[in-house]
């Protein structure tokens, strides 16, 4: 009777590198009791896969479990986990450890919204806005009828704004807009880029309701075509050219 | 005022300066840099009713874009309903003592009193 002496060791071509560890570098801030921000390092090993957001959680479940933080989905759906990494505004979620090639990880919260605690901040402003633009179909055909049917658009039509209709709120192109910065009435790119999403829509009847919203003071005009904004899109989406195009229309370029 | 009205003068300021400006430098030129700012070329321009038109215009053009352009910059600096107000209405001011200075300087020099 043969006996297994040992068991046979699985060839591989890949040698499994020993685990590497980063600087967690996390700015804490809570505004009802610090006077200002400090910053807090943590030592935490991470793999090629390893995301932001997996050494922030990392670090709260085995290090410090004061460390405020948003997110939800962990695949770049709900816009939860924006923030400032290595000094551009991303979303933890869905920035890899490897791709920032460096051993300190920075993260702060988003600039240009207030901070709640640490890398939680207040969207009440961004929601407001995103609201004044009325982020929905106006038409007189929406309401449900027995003989409604369905409202039919050419692949052109739809290819005109699907690229904005992509937008998850996460607020990272506002907190890179540096009107945002300046201007606290500033209604912001993503409401901008929005507001064309829904004019460029051939559903829509409320093109001359949301162009006179966006056509103030604070509006559309305040708008210095930075870009900054569709730099940091982790969807695609670009605001700066949305805004463009919306200034076509206001101008007398576009019907 | 809508503001898209606004920045269509702004846009529209800014095109017209840039072609009569152009106009002015090629007319200075003509007679050289240091010649035209002597003393008697500056009155003889002022008193060349078409060129003084143009300066006019220029004055007019320029004042209108700078002012609204410091306006902007302005609004962007600090919020407020009476700080908007007093800047919008500020630099309304003082784009017309800018015209008025200058159209003055140019009504002088024609009605001999200069």
């Amino acid at each position: 009777m043969a006996t297994i002496l040992s068991t046979p060791k699985e060839k591989t071509t890949s040698v499994i590198s020993p685990s590497k560890k980063v600087t967690l570098r996390v700015a804490k801030y809570n505004p009802k009791t610090d006077p200002k921000k400090k910053w807090v390092n943590y030592q935490i090993p991470y793999e090629k896969w390893t995301t932001v957001l997996d050494v922030l959680l990392e670090a709260k479940n085995h290090l410090d479990h004061s460390i405020g933080i948003r997110y939800s989905c962990r695949q770049a759906s709900c816009g939860s986990c924006g923030m400032i990494i290595n000094g551009k505004p991303r979303l933890a979620c869905f920035t890899k450890i490897t791709e920032l090639d460096t051993t300190m990880v920075t993260v702060e919260p988003m600039k240009n919204f207030p901070i709640i605690r640490d890398l939680v901040v207040g969207f009440d402003r961004l929601f407001k806005t995103h609201k004044r633009i009325k982020p929905y179909i106006i038409s007189e055909d929406s309401e449900i009828t027995t003989k409604t049917t369905e409202l039919l658009q050419t692949p052109k039509e739809v290819n005109n704004y699907i690229q904005f209709a992509n937008c998850i709120k996460c607020g990272l192109c506002n907190s890179a807009c540096p009107t945002m910065a300046t201007d606290s009435l500033f209604i912001g790119p993503q409401a901008l880029a929005q507001a064309y999403r829904y004019v460029a829509d051939t559903r829509d009847k409320g093109k001359d309701d949301r162009l006179k919203i966006i056509d103030e003071s604070h509006g559309i005009w305040r708008c210095h075509f930075a870009g900054s904004c569709s730099q940091v899109c982790p969807k695609g989406v670009d605001p700066a050219m949305g805004i463009q195009l919306l200034r076509g229309y206001l101008l007398g370029f576009r019907s | 005022m809508r503001e898209s009205v606004i920045m269509k003068i702004h846009y529209g300021t800014a095109l017209a300066a840039v072609a009569l400006v152009a106009v002015h430098v090629l007319f200075r030129l003509t007679q050289g840099f240091v010649d035209s700012l002597t003393y008697e070329s500056v009155i003889a321009n002022y008193r060349f009713l078409p060129y003084a038109g143009m300066l006019e215009i220029i004055l007019i053009l320029l004042s209108i874009h700078g002012f609204n352009g410091l306006r902007v910059i302005l609004l962007e600096l600090k919020q407020g309903r009476s700080y908007e107000k007093a800047v919008s209405y500020g630099c309304i001011a003082a784009m017309i003592a800018i015209i008025a200075y200058g159209s003055r300087t140019i009504f002088m020099t024609n009605m001999g009193m200069v």
